[in-house]
């Protein structure tokens, strides 16, 4: 039994790696230039604008003229002719993506080169099938990430990478046909110097078949070692060994922008494009997302280089960083509800310059597993909840969401807002719970609840015999009736909020606001309604004044007060209700 | 003149409605007929998309679940599901006592709930002395009417929660009023055929026959109990700023204490709940049996011998 190897060769993939960011290119003629400005010369372009006349080498002014000339001939092919520059971040992204679509298929990958990688087929007929159908999922895996990819499978990884690169489509070369197979082949498609390809041509050697007769030991004489390397490889007998690429949980994708975005809707156009290419990566490894990181490099403000040329004429202006972290309760390869989020944040704290880069990049995390119990309730979707708490977030702000946690102090108040998530381990342990709480429920009793008032409100005590006898509520006069108390309450002495209270229990009977006069009503009155603490407890007046009458007619009511030691007043926590 | 055109005007509406009302004829038995066809048609045309368009459906069949309020529910037999319950009553009524109890109750069978707090006046410890999953229970603190309504629309919309309870006991009764009946009736008709419990607090109920179950609640005396002398001894020792009681002076000292008016504890308080509204029926029989086809029937509206209950709440903090 031969070992089997498929080569992936993606062409032109300078030219794929920019079309993959922006598909809308590839449908035209397209010429990918690099360089130092003002020398940009062409290094890529697809056969469209090859066949249209433009060649490598070609400076970017050359190519502006000759799209003129042409367009004097040919008006359509003056229109579809674009220039674009090359894009390293979208190469490395697109290298990453090939390999993540190769994880998908075989867990041995070897990474040759940035448009070449290995694959050993070795164990894969019993998932796949024959070779045919191996490279017909390759060759469906590759297209999922945005590339056209050419696929070659032999015995030899050697001959598999040198058919990958001359035959197009798909090519299968059974063991013992390698050195027919590429005997048509230029010998172009060898990775070898320049200069040895110029003497191999001076040679008039144009196949791998007419080098392959020369005898080896006069091509040593006069190469060297390369040589015999280049002759075993035109017979197809050059061996070596696997090396393996090590995979990654990480997930970057990269955009640089020509023109800065400023405005939402065309960035979240972009950002749902990175998450579309992102999230197919995903799929490829069967990996979901548990963060999504997206780092914004902004355009500097001119004001910044002004002052920046003031003080130094020679020194480049620092791109600022703008960084969102989304980080999901539960994994998720949802680009839709990824991108909603990432809305929904950007809408509450949006970037404050145009952005020139986006960097984004996903913490991989397997896949959740969506099968519940049957006899567990149903709760709310994960993916559907999340976006529903960004959207309560973006209403009542990040800090009043949540569920609360019980801090271990008996300070009044003493809880913290955490975020809200469904917990799976939690749930069975619960659900033992309630099997056991459930048959005692008849007998548990309804708790008296306290409605807490926040910011504690400003109160007026009357004591009498050593207990309070009158209350002043916003200016409304109540009689205690019984009382309890003082329950006194202290801690944290060693730090600087330290506290030190005396509560009360108290049944306060209101009296009408018609039937009462107002106690000192020119002065303390008017100063208690009008104090900060009251104005910022209550929302505008006419509520203040609309619940000072609804104490009014409430007859009698159950009230927890208490008297601060330290800042020596007496306070309303809240009611019994 | 006018008795002859009286008597045209007639025999034009004459011809009129003969003209509108169809005449019996042979071709009626074919309409009949037809009429089947018709329906399978539609049900055909709706299929994936409406579940048996044409069944029989009683909007006032709730799935009921427990209040957590043994008296309660037995008179009106729980919460409905997929309905909007309103719980309304003036400060100190024990509303919020209602509200932990229900969702003591459903956080307890693992459903997940959620509070609309238009005032932020929920108190954690108090609902984890309730028995409140906090963990289960994801809170919304508001700050105005505005903010709360519009949570509770994206809480109802998001579904999944087993109630969604919305606070709006501090709202002023004036404000609450200003809400457009036509946001009850959006937010009724979000809730129908849902699992969840849309529960309503207020001071007075505000959404007419949107809600299917309106109890309003109203407080009773207090419960006070005399405090054991150690504990009254300590409150007062508390008071004077003293240092603890010397064992010596202790029995006189207690002697002193008693019925002095601050030595005793608060307990709880009586509640009493008055039933305003419920259009909550109990199917007569739970299994339906389908063989013969035929619909479950329906008893009339639950009524009991009295319409109130009377529990009582305990307090825990102390």
């Amino acid at each position: 039994m031969f070992m089997s190897f498929a080569c992936v060769y993606i062409p032109d993939f300078l030219v794929q790696a920019v079309v993959r960011g922006q598909p809308s290119l590839g449908k035209s003629a397209l010429a990918v230039i690099s360089g130092t400005p003002p020398l940009w010369s062409v290094v890529a372009a697809n056969p469209a604008a090859f066949a249209a006349g433009i060649q490598l080498g070609m400076t970017k002014a050359q190519v502006a003229q000759f799209g003129d000339v042409v367009g004097a001939r040919d008006t359509r092919a003056r229109s579809t002719v674009q220039i674009c520059m090359r894009s390293e971040s979208q190469e490395k992204a697109a290298h990453a993506a090939l390999l993540d679509a190769a994880w998908s298929v075989s867990p041995r990958v070897e990474d040759t080169a940035p448009d070449t990688i290995v694959l050993d087929l070795e164990g894969l007929a019993s998932l796949f099938g024959s070779n045919e159908n191996i490279a017909r999922e390759l060759t469906r895996c590759v297209a999922a990430i945005g590339l056209a990819a050419r696929i070659a499978v032999a015995a030899n990884i050697e001959v598999a990478i040198h058919a990958a690169r001359g035959f197009p489509g798909v090519t299968i070369i059974p063991a013992g046909q390698e050195r027919q197979r590429l005997s048509v082949l230029p010998v172009g498609v060898l990775a070898t110097e320049t200069e040895t390809l110029d003497i191999l041509e001076r040679w008039g050697i144009a196949t791998l078949q007419a080098l392959a007769l020369l005898p080896t030991l006069q091509l040593s004489e006069r190469l060297g070692q390369e040589g015999v390397r280049l002759s075993e490889l035109a017979r197809g007998t050059k061996q070596r060994a696997l090396v393996l690429a090590q995979a990654s949980s990480t997930f970057t994708e990269e955009m640089e922008l020509d023109d800065a975005v400023e405005e939402l809707e065309p960035l979240s156009f972009l950002l749902g494009r990175l998450l579309d290419q992102l999230c197919a990566r995903l799929e490829a490894r069967a990996f979901a997302v548990r963060a999504v990181r997206v780092r914004f490099e902004l355009q500097p403000s001119f004001e910044k280089d002004f002052q920046t040329l003031q003080e130094d004429l020679r020194k480049k202006p620092e791109m600022k960083q703008y960084e969102k972290l989304l980080t999901l309760p539960v994994p998720m390869r949802n680009a839709k509800t990824l991108l909603k989020l990432l809305r929904l944040q950007l809408q509450g704290d949006p970037p404050s310059a145009p952005i020139q880069k986006i960097y984004m990049t996903a913490d991989a995390a397997g896949p959740r597993v969506t099968q519940n119990g049957l006899f567990v309730p149903i709760g709310p979707d994960p993916e559907k909840l999340e976006i529903t708490i960004a959207r309560l977030a973006k209403l009542v702000g990040e800090g009043n969401l949540g569920c609360a946690e019980l801090l271990d102090s008996h300070r009044p108040e003493s809880f913290r807002m955490v975020r809200f998530n469904v917990a799976k381990e939690k749930n069975k342990r619960r659900a033992k719970s309630a099997m056991k709480s459930n048959n005692n429920s008849e007998t548990r009793a309804t708790v008296t609840a306290l409605r807490v008032t926040r910011p504690p409100q400003a109160v007026r005590v009357e004591m009498n015999s050593e207990q309070p006898g009158r209350v002043y509520l916003q200016g409304i006069r109540g009689e205690v009736v019984a009382a309890s108390g003082p329950w006194r309450g202290s801690g944290d002495w060693w730090q600087e909020d330290s506290w030190h209270q005396d509560e009360w229990d108290l049944e306060i009977e209101f009296v009408p606001v018609g039937a009462q006069h107002r106690c000192a009503p020119s002065r303390q009155n008017a100063a208690l309604i009008d104090s900060p603490q009251l104005q910022s407890a209550s929302g505008n007046n006419c509520e203040r004044i609309d619940k000072k009458t609804e104490h009014s007619s409430s007859q009698r009511g159950l009230y927890r007060i208490y008297y601060d030691v330290l800042q020596q007043g007496w306070f309303l926590r809240g009611e019994y209700d | 003149m006018r008795n002859l055109q009286r008597i045209g005007l007639g025999e034009q509406k004459a011809n009129t409605r003969s003209i509108l009302v169809p005449r019996r004829s042979p071709q009626t038995t074919m309409a009949a007929t037809s009429l089947a066809a018709l329906r399978s048609k539609i049900e055909a045309d709706l299929r994936g998309r409406v579940a048996s368009p044409f069944a029989y459906r009683d909007r006032n069949t709730f799935d009921l679940v427990s209040t957590g309020i043994p008296k309660m529910d037995a008179l009106v037999g729980g919460l409905p599901r997929g309905a909007m319950t309103e719980i309304c009553g003036a400060p100190c009524s024990g509303r919020t006592s209602f509200l932990l109890s229900a969702l003591a109750s459903r956080t307890k069978d693992g459903e997940v709930c959620a509070l609309v707090d238009a005032r932020d006046s929920f108190d954690p410890p108090t609902a984890n002395s309730a028995e409140v999953a906090l963990d289960k229970l994801l809170w919304v603190r508001c700050q105005n009417i505005d903010q709360a309504l519009r949570a509770m629309d994206l809480l109802i919309q998001a579904g999944g929660f087993g109630m969604v309870a919305v606070d709006l006991s501090d709202v002023p009764t004036r404000t609450v009023r200003q809400v457009p009946l036509n946001a009850w009736f959006r937010f009724r008709r979000a809730v129908e055929d849902t699992p969840t419990i849309l529960l309503l607090l207020e001071q007075e109920p505000n959404a007419k026959t949107c809600a299917s179950l309106v109890v309003r609640l109203e407080a009773g005396n207090a419960r006070w109990q005399e405090a054991s002398p150690p504990v009254a001894q300590a409150l007062l020792s508390t008071l004077r700023n003293e240092g603890p009681v010397p064992p010596e002076i202790a029995p006189r000292f207690s002697r002193e204490l008693r019925g002095h008016p601050f030595a005793r504890l608060l307990r709880g308080s009586a509640v009493r709940g008055d039933v305003m509204r419920s259009r909550i029926q109990i199917p007569e029989q739970r299994v339906v049996n389908i063989r013969e086809g035929s619909r479950p029937k329906m008893a009339v509206p639950h009524k009991t011998d009295r319409e109130s209950f009377e529990t009582e709440t305990i307090l825990r903090s102390r």
